[in-house]
């Protein structure tokens, strides 16, 4: 692969893992938390309605994974890519 | 000792030691000035972003509202921190490789074009000034609370303090000082919260206690106990909601899509050594918040619970002294309806209007209220805002931890106040003063400028905190409404989007700003007859519109876009740029 190649297949793959994530924080907090609260909310979890507390609770340690997650993943395809900063 | 001069002793301890940071990081560049040099460490960095965002409102507010809103209060919740996601995902490693110094910064470069930076400037300052003001009256409600001073002298004080360390250090002397404000509050947060936890339900960790068995032999978990005492007190049950599904869906996000777009958070990732330091730091950040946040539910609940016990059917002479003293502040007041000297609590207000007193008591020994009373049975009125810093007092907690709040509460709203300002002055100096009307400033002149800036912007902020225009607390909430339909889109389009071209992103953005505060204006200012369900757009409430005018920036610059000029070919190399990590220098290339 030549530089330019190699940019926009870096860029590809960024935006798929993006995209991936983006989609789980859309599940755990519009999703469980607001669409499907009611019917979630039949279920106990630990004492909690279970939609309430993704409401509440899990969607917030659900978006600190996503960010570890997003920024370990990137770190690892900007060396592959050979994008990566030099570290000063 | 007593409790106020155990509080005299925390905020003067907790002042000192801001004042000797700032005076230890001083300012000696615009770089410095503007975003610490670029050499602050991730986490700190995170630490600071999040004091910097739990603004009074987070440390005070918050866990009131949603003790009276339930379910419904998890928009809050989900909002503030969400948008954490987006920033750390689309825009914080981008901007940090752009490497420039403030919003406007980028949009200008972006767009080539100098309406579009103006048009930035014009947001920010909007977004910015509407929340410094209730910061400064935060300060204010503090120090009248707990230091027995005029609100006037609370926020001459605060002000006095910010100028001190904002002017002085800049954006250094910002940052470590938010480090160490943010480690006083989630102390002063966290340290009631566990003893209320333990208290009722014996479960040290508030998160965990939210969900465990009350420790009143009942066999109910806190949530099935306070879902029961509201149904029978005629309430609905504390796990549902009562808005409707749309609204909490378009609420949540914009509050999400305008915290991601909020420039002094924005900021905050200028300030980092590295592009990959800028996405691990925006974690750092949400780990930091997510600390207050995820224990604001238990708190909340736990305080409804325990003002429910405390003062349903209880006769007013037995009332503990916290209730007496916030009736004598004016957040309290109770109205014996049926005349038996007995408070009932019931949904519903139990007057018309805030309450207004007469200088008489009753015969029970309450402050008389003049305000004509409504049908309902309730008889209480209570101030959301007090229930945090009324916690300790509702528990019986010692008197050091009431101090400790208090100080937390003063630190959570001076982080705030400085970040503010700090976006301000920066956009004054360096993308009004410098790159709009004076192009010549060396360094040294342009960092006065920002040091000028920042005094003058502290001034206006304390003048408002004084003497708020009756508007300032209702638009607050909106300033995240504003920055999701202007700056948000527009930093995101510049970014993912080779084709947006200036005319696009110029059109978007005016179109988001003008729709979002033309609904919000006809709402609150214009129409508040109407400002319910039947009138409102789809269901959506003003709180939520701001989903609705990002939506609508992104579709009027997608269509003005196709039919424009396109992109010139340099700024298509700088969009290929920001896209790799490879190549971020020190945050300043001019």
């Amino acid at each position: 692969m030549n530089s330019q190649e190699k940019g926009r297949a870096y860029w590809r793959a960024n935006l798929k893992l993006s995209a991936v994530l983006l989609a789980i924080w859309f599940t755990v907090s519009f999703g469980f938390g607001v669409l499907l609260v009611e019917p979630l909310n039949r279920i106990d979890f630990f004492g909690f309605p279970f939609g309430f507390w993704w409401a509440q609770q899990g969607s917030i340690y659900v978006f600190i994974v996503l960010i570890f997650v997003y920024a370990f993943a990137m770190r690892r395809l900007d060396r592959k890519y050979d994008v990566d900063e030099r570290e000063g | 000792m007593d409790v106020q001069t155990l509080t005299y002793l925390f905020v003067g301890a907790s002042f000192a030691l801001y004042i000797g940071i700032a005076i230890a990081s001083r300012a000696a560049s615009t770089s410095d000035f503007y975003v610490a040099g670029g050499h602050v460490h991730p986490v700190a960095n995170g630490m600071a972003t999040a004091a910097d965002w739990m603004s009074a409102a987070s440390f005070i507010s918050m866990a009131g509202i949603i003790a009276f809103l339930g379910y419904d209060g998890s928009v809050y919740l989900m909002g503030w921190t969400g948008g954490y996601v987006l920033l750390a995902l689309l825009l914080a490693p981008y901007l940090r490789k752009f490497g420039e110094f403030t919003v406007p910064d980028f949009i200008g470069r972006r767009y080539y074009s100098g309406t579009a930076r103006v048009v930035a400037v014009i947001s920010l300052i909007v977004v910015s000034f509407t929340y410094v003001a209730g910061q400064m009256r935060g300060v204010g409600i503090v120090f009248s609370q707990f230091l027995d001073v005029e609100i006037t002298w609370g926020v001459i004080i605060g002000m006095g303090v910010v100028f001190f360390y904002a002017v002085l250090g800049g954006m250094k002397g910002i940052t470590y000082t938010q480090v160490a404000q943010y480690c006083v509050l989630i102390f002063a947060y966290l340290v009631p919260a566990i003893f209320i936890s333990m208290l009722v339900t014996g479960v040290p960790v508030p998160q965990l206690g939210l969900g465990a068995t009350v420790a009143d032999g009942s066999g109910l978990s806190v949530l099935e106990k306070l879902d029961r005492v509201l149904v029978d007190l005629g309430f609905g049950p504390y796990t549902d909601g009562s808005k409707s599904t749309i609204d909490v869906f378009a609420i949540t996000l914009a509050l999400m899509v305008g915290t991601a777009g909020l420039p002094h958070v924005i900021v905050r990732f200028f300030t980092v050594p590295h592009v990959a330091d800028a996405r691990r730091s925006a974690g750092y950040a949400l780990v930091f918040i997510a600390l207050l946040y995820t224990t604001a539910p238990a708190v909340g609940a736990f305080a409804r619970l325990n003002f429910i016990d405390t003062v349903h059917d209880q006769a007013y002479e037995s009332m503990p002294g916290w209730f007496k003293s916030w009736e004598d502040v004016g957040l309290i007041g109770w109205l014996d309806k049926n005349a038996d000297g007995v408070i009932q609590y019931a949904p519903g207000a139990p007057f018309e209007g805030l309450p207004t007193y007469d200088d008489a008591r009753g015969s029970n020994g309450e402050r008389t209220l003049v305000n004509p009373p409504t049908d309902s049975a309730n008889e209480v009125y209570v101030d959301r805002d007090i229930m945090v810093l009324a916690n300790p007092e509702i528990a019986r907690l010692p008197a050091w931890v009431v101090a400790l709040v208090a100080a937390g509460g003063v630190a959570a709203a001076l982080s705030t106040a400085a970040g503010l300002l700090l976006v301000i002055s920066s956009s004054v100096s360096h993308d009004l003063i410098r790159n709009t009307f004076a192009r010549q400033l060396t360094d040294r002149q342009e960092l006065r400028y920002a040091r000028i800036a920042a005094a003058v912007a502290i001034g206006v902020a304390g003048y408002l905190g004084i003497n708020p225009p009756g508007f300032v607390a209702q638009v607050v909430a909106f300033a995240f409404g504003l920055a999701a339909a202007s700056l948000f889109p527009a930093i995101l389009m510049g970014i993912f989007s080779f084709r947006m071209n200036k005319e696009g992103a110029v059109a978007g953005m005016v179109t988001g700003l003008v729709f979002t505060f033309a609904y919000i204006v006809y709402f609150k200012f214009v129409a508040p007859e109407h400002n319910h369900e039947g009138y409102w757009w789809f269901g959506i409430s003003p709180e939520g519109i701001g989903a609705v005018g990002a939506a609508l920036n992104f579709a009027t610059a997608a269509v003005v876009s196709r039919f424009t000029p396109a992109v010139p070919a340099e700024i298509r190399t700088l969009v290929d740029n920001i896209r790799v990590p490879r190549g971020a220098e020190e945050p300043h290339m001019h």
